[in-house]
């Protein structure tokens, strides 16, 4: 039934996204990373993103992954919640991208395709495990900055470090917009549900599922519009001001120096 | 000089004319409600008047400054304008896009440059005054219907503008909200500031008005006193504020008798 997994995505999407926007969720946690300046954080978790792109030995990046694992559960934050919301997504999605690279890379074939004979290259999996590795390393680390810190510290350090105020803007908003999206998509497929009697023929259910799609865009649009006035309407020019001030602590420094330390030692292990 | 004045201002959303070379004049300290059905033109007035979109022909002034996207451009024009004019929306749920209630209140103030003492001494203050101090670290978007407006109203107010526009803003609240919100808005109002609002409440209009503009089609088709434009039925009729209610009664005899809606 694609209509029912429609709804399904969007009623899972809507839940983790709320989720994901509540402050005061992830703020009443209280672990390492929470005590942080939102500074450091997008400093530090950076520096070590940018340490697993660069790093072209996998050990590497697997200490990196590894490092990442260990802030969450220093961070309070789920594994369950990091498995559903990263690892698994992120190598369904990579999977896809780097499945190719197993077959098409040249080099020592380990295995051959009983019916198909196509070889997998101990290079190709190399590759792939590269790929894989690298995005679910980074996706974790980015995870971590969201359900470590609101959202709005998350934009006002951004515009601290000299992200243009365009770019901020547009991040800032786009996520009240996704949420407004959703929770929409989420109105239209119950009140749906509420006028329908019995399952739809095929021919039916993809004739409501793109109708949908089509209304949801344009009342989505001009929402989205709504709030940019909404915000306008109260002074908003495109900076960010918020009432807490950012500080920081001796044990800020030390963090942001051990952030640094361990994104050089991961580029001095890799030469 | 008048608060707010417009000449022949023609506003259109694709083929559809909101605005048809509007004429009024909103003098200052005045409550004024703009009456009319949907699609009448009310919401995008008041978007105008709150220099969020600009006519495709005419003239808008506030307190004889001309509101055009030129000036809305500059800095110090748009912070003097966003100090003095407050807007609530229709639909709180466009309004509100912060974290929690506290945040939210407080997102305007600093906008516009207050202190950060300010800030927390004045969103401390208001949230009691809404009574909605125990809402403050919920997410806004969480909340009821009725929370959500008193929220949307206090991130307002909260600035105490000189001038306050309202879009609709008893619609979609149960009978209790709704006179929370008008009792909120006599209070705040004092007879001293300028209130225009939109509405097609007539229960409310003489509470959050001394004066009427009807709309219809885009234009004014009357101007008076609260009491004088409810008295009018052949008015209210014709611009769809009131229709005629027909009902059996027992006896069989058919009956009919104008009908409003107030909590539309």
């Amino acid at each position: 039934m694609r209509l029912h997994f429609l709804e399904r995505t969007i009623d899972g999407l809507h839940a983790g996204l709320a989720l994901a926007l509540d402050a005061e969720n992830s703020a009443a946690a209280g672990g390492l990373l929470q005590q942080l300046d939102a500074r450091v954080k997008v400093a530090g978790l950076f520096s070590l993103i940018l340490a697993a792109a660069l790093a072209t030995r996998l050990w590497v990046i697997a200490a990196v992954f590894a490092l990442a694992v260990a802030l969450a559960a220093l961070s309070r934050v789920s594994f369950r919640v990091l498995a559903t919301r990263v690892w698994i997504g992120a190598l369904a999605f990579t999977g896809a991208i780097a499945l190719p690279a197993v077959f098409l890379t040249p080099g020592v074939a380990l295995y051959r395709l009983p019916a198909l004979h196509w070889p997998i290259t101990a290079q190709g999996l190399t590759t792939a495990g590269f790929l894989l590795l690298r995005v679910e390393t980074a996706a974790t680390l980015a995870l971590l900055l969201v359900f470590t810190t609101p959202w709005m510290h998350v934009l006002k350090a951004l515009r601290v470090l000299r992200v243009p105020v365009l770019l901020v803007a547009i991040l800032g908003m786009a996520s009240r917009y996704i949420l407004l999206l959703l929770e929409t998509a989420h109105e239209m497929f119950e009140s749906r549900k509420s006028r329908t009697v019995g399952p739809l023929a095929g021919a039916a259910r993809r004739h409501v599922a793109v109708a949908s799609s089509g209304v949801l865009l344009s009342r989505s649009l001009q929402l989205s519009g709504d709030v940019y006035l909404a915000m306008q309407a109260r002074g908003f020019r495109g900076d960010v001001y918020l009432l807490d001030d950012f500080a920081m602590t001796r044990f800020d420094w030390l963090a942001l120096a051990a952030f640094l330390a361990l994104a050089a030692a991961a580029v001095w292990a890799d030469r | 000089m008048m608060l707010f004045e417009t000449t022949d201002l023609t506003y259109s959303y694709d083929r559809v004319t909101a605005l048809d070379r509007l004429n009024l004049s909103i003098a200052e300290g005045s409550r004024v409600a703009l009456v009319g059905a949907n699609g009448s033109g009310k919401s995008t007035l008041l978007r105008i008047l709150d220099g969020l979109n600009f006519g495709q022909s005419g003239t808008v002034r506030f307190r004889g400054e001309p509101m055009t996207e030129a000036h809305f451009a500059s800095d110090e024009f748009a912070f003097s304008f966003r100090r003095q004019v407050g807007l609530v929306f229709q639909n709180p749920d466009v309004q509100l896009f912060n974290p929690t209630v506290f945040d939210e209140v407080a997102f305007g103030p600093l906008q516009l440059g207050w202190s950060k003492s300010e800030v927390r001494d004045r969103v401390g203050e208001t949230l009691d005054r809404f009574g909605i101090a125990h809402l403050k670290d919920r997410v806004p978007h969480r909340l009821s219907g009725g929370e959500k407006k008193r929220v949307a109203l206090a991130s307002v107010l909260v600035t105490d503008p000189a001038v306050l526009l309202l879009d609709e803003p008893t619609a979609a609240l149960d009978p209790r909200s709704q006179s929370q919100v008008i009792d909120l808005l006599v209070e705040w109002g004092g007879g001293a500031k300028s209130v225009i609002t939109a509405t097609h409440n007539l229960a409310d209009l003489e509470d959050i008005a001394d004066r009427c503009l009807v709309l219809d089609g885009g234009l004014v088709v009357a101007e008076a006193a609260p009491a004088e434009i409810l008295r009018n039925r052949e008015l209210l009729e014709r611009s769809n504020l009131i229709h005629a209610h027909r009902h059996h009664h027992r006896s069989g005899e058919l009956h009919s008798h104008p009908h409003v809606h107030p909590s539309e």
